[in-house]
């Protein structure tokens, strides 16, 4: 069980950089608002992988928080957007 | 026999979210990136909470493993749904080999009003019918 853990953490991993590779070349706020999203995902999942690496059931909650923060954010930076952000950039 | 479903549960679900990060890594443009990625993070999320269900096998811990899975089918669409209308507004650029926009000549973006494409002098005047009331 803690290879395939050590296994998942490595893919995740992975994901996170070539998630982080658009976030810094997105062409437009938006797609960089996208990248941000997949991010809280995958930490969601990182997260849960990890509660059951170190056997403490607590960090679920912190799943949940990180799942209801990325969905905040990304619900401010679209109201943002709409009332007039940046329009080319 | 569950350590094994656990096993693949967590690795399909890190390897969905390794395939939503190519999405959005390789995907031209905005719309076809968060077509990538709503639904396979959301998957790959949804299967990890499932292997920590089953890992712990408690009511309180499973209670809150089924409450981020509904969370995230709840909010996954919406977000979408949001990111993609502030980025159609915002004038996000289409990929070079989109085949429809049906938006663009029947929107307005500043005032956003849409139109049906049924505009005449008729249809803006109320017609009489044989079931109104006198």
């Amino acid at each position: 069980m803690d290879t395939v853990i050590l296994i998942s953490q490595v893919i995740m991993s992975l994901a996170l950089i070539l998630c982080f590779v658009r976030v810094v070349r997105g062409p437009s706020l938006p797609d960089r608002v996208v990248a941000l999203e997949l991010f809280a995902s995958i930490v969601v999942g990182l997260v849960g992988v990890y509660a059951i690496k170190s056997g403490v059931s607590s960090f679920i909650d912190a799943a949940i928080v990180i799942a209801l923060m990325g969905f905040l954010a990304a619900m401010g930076f679209a109201r943002f957007l709409e009332r007039g952000g940046p329009r080319d950039d | 026999m569950i350590e094994f479903v656990k096993g693949t549960f967590i690795i399909a679900g890190a390897l969905l979210m390794l395939l939503a990060s190519l999405g959005i890594l390789r995907l031209p443009d905005l719309l076809t990136r968060m077509h990538a990625t709503t639904k396979a993070a959301a998957l790959g999320v949804i299967l990890i909470m499932l292997a920590v269900a089953m890992h712990y096998a408690e009511v309180g811990v499973s209670a809150r493993a089924f409450a981020i899975i509904v969370f995230i089918l709840m909010t996954a669409p919406v977000a979408a749904h949001v990111i993609g209308r502030a980025g159609y507004f915002v004038g996000s650029k289409l990929w070079s080999g989109t085949v429809k926009d049906e938006l663009r000549p029947n929107y307005d973006p500043l005032t956003h009003e849409l139109k049906s494409g049924m505009e005449s002098i008729e249809n803006t005047q109320r017609q009489p019918r044989d079931t109104d009331p006198d």
